[in-house]
Order: C-alpha cells, then structure tokens, then sequence
C-alpha cells in the first residue's frame, strides 16, 4: 500500500463493491440468536448500509410486546452453554443463566430488547412481521410492537430485497 | 500506518482510514473539510454533536450511539439524519477523534 491517500474513504468503492443492503431473518427466540440479527443490522446501519428485519416463526416473540422482555437463552441442547443436559433442564435453570448473560451484557452497553428495537426504528432498520407465522401462531398486529412496519408475505420480504449488493441472512 | 494529509495549509497525522491520530491537531477548519470530503454539509446542530463528541473523548469516555442517544444533544433519529453514512464512525472523523469500536 502507498504512503499516501488521496480520500480515504474511496479505497472502498474503487473495485470492491460494498454492500447495500442488509435483509435479515429472524426465525428463533432464544435470546443470543436475537442479539446476535439485532447487531448485524445496527451494525450494517452504523456503517450506512441499509438493514430490514424479517420476524417469522418464533422470532415473532421479539417484537411481541408482552414477550420481548422476557426471552431466555437456551440451556438444553445448546453445547455452548457447557452445563450437562440434565441440569440445564432443571427449573430456573433458564432463568439463571439468562439473567447472567443479561448482566454481562449491559456492561457492554448492550440495551434490552425493547430498547434495542426502539434504537433500531430509529436508525431506519425496517422491522417486518411474517404473515403466515402471524396466523399459525394466531397473533394478531396489536400484540406486536408499534415502530413495527408492516406485515409481510415472504414474497414481500424477496421483491424488497432487489437490487445489486444486498445480502440475505437467516437466523 | 500513519499517513501525513494537508487541510486547507495545515498537515496533520491520519491513520490509514483517514482519522487523526492527535486529537490536539484538530481546528474547525479541519472538521469543516473533512466534513467536505464525506459530503456533510455542516450546521450548527452538527457542530454540537462534534463538540460533544470530543468533550467526551477528551475524558475517555467509549462512545456508542445509544450512549449519544442518551445525552440529550441529540436523538439517535437526528444523528442518522445529520450523517446519514454511518453517524459514529463519520462524525468521529469530522470531530478529529478514534474511530469509535463499539458495535452498539
């Protein structure tokens, strides 16, 4: 690389394309897979790339307000956690770990859900809700938050995902 | 790597993403061209921020945007507004400080 920089912010657009646009599926409740689809696309918001997220199946319980505050991170079957599956079937089990994971994360400056959802409404992110995991698990719009919106088929979620440079991730 | 740039007739340090390495060589008018080269029209709503923005750098404090959401100088939707490409990582640039690394 040269000494010098004529503007430093064009190195990336010069032959690389950056990405545009980032379109999110969030299909799980478990509070670590919430967090982790939360911070790639405020992530991709800080950067100035365009983030939309598709709640569908149990990723709905993340934007219900009744729920929201009161997801958990998985004790069984979740390897990384390191507890034996017996005891992380224990009760409270769930409850325990979550709220230690909590804690660490507000050290970070990591907000709870609800407040993460407000931060990312208003950064621009698009918050949608599945239609057809709407009606399996007969939730109705109300129950959802109010920065949600819209709802949408997975056909909706596709025809907005046009256009060069975007990517598509499911959680 | 550090690189030497020239604003207006002054040389500073940058690193290789285009952000000073020392907070004490900044002026306005190096904000103001640095604000140019990311085609940010300066006002004095975005001054505030960036005065805010080295205030806080000044006495250490990590800055993240829920944290300038908090502060009272401006919501997290007029940030996004003020630098549309990335509020943190551009109005870090402009205020002549580190690019910040939190994720938040």
């Amino acid at each position: 690389m040269e000494n010098t920089i004529t503007n430093p912010t064009a190195e990336k657009t010069e032959d690389k394309k950056p990405i545009k646009k980032m379109m999110l599926i969030l299909s799980k409740a478990t509070i670590d897979n919430v967090y982790a689809c939360f911070i790639l696309a405020n992530g991709a918001r800080m950067e100035g790339i365009e983030s939309e997220i598709f709640f569908t199946f149990f990723g709905l319980e993340a934007i219900q307000k009744k729920k929201l505050e009161h997801l958990h991170v998985a004790t069984v079957g979740n390897p990384g956690m390191h507890i034996p599956t017996l005891l992380g079937g224990l009760p409270g089990m769930e409850a325990l770990a979550t709220k230690m994971m909590k804690s660490e994360m507000e050290k970070l400056d990591i907000p709870p859900v609800g407040e993460f959802l407000e931060i990312l409404a208003a950064s621009g992110t698009k918050l949608w809700a599945c239609k057809l995991a709407m009606d399996m698990f007969h939730i109705e719009k109300e129950h959802l938050i109010d920065d949600l919106d819209g709802v949408l088929t997975v056909g909706d979620f596709y025809t907005r995902a046009q256009g060069d440079n975007t990517q598509l991730m499911f959680i | 790597m550090v690189v030497e740039k020239i604003y207006g007739e002054v040389c500073v340090t940058c690193n290789e993403q285009g952000y000073l390495t020392d907070l004490n060589q900044w002026t306005k008018d190096i904000g103001l061209e640095i604000a140019k080269e990311e085609g940010i029209e300066m006002t004095d709503k975005h001054w505030e921020v960036i005065d805010y923005l080295r205030d806080q750098c000044k006495k250490q404090v990590p800055l993240s945007i829920r944290k300038i959401g908090k502060s009272g100088v401006v919501s997290i939707k007029e940030f996004y507004q003020l630098f549309p490409k990335g509020p943190l990582k551009i109005s870090s640039r402009i205020a002549g400080i580190p690019k910040p690394v939190s994720c938040i």
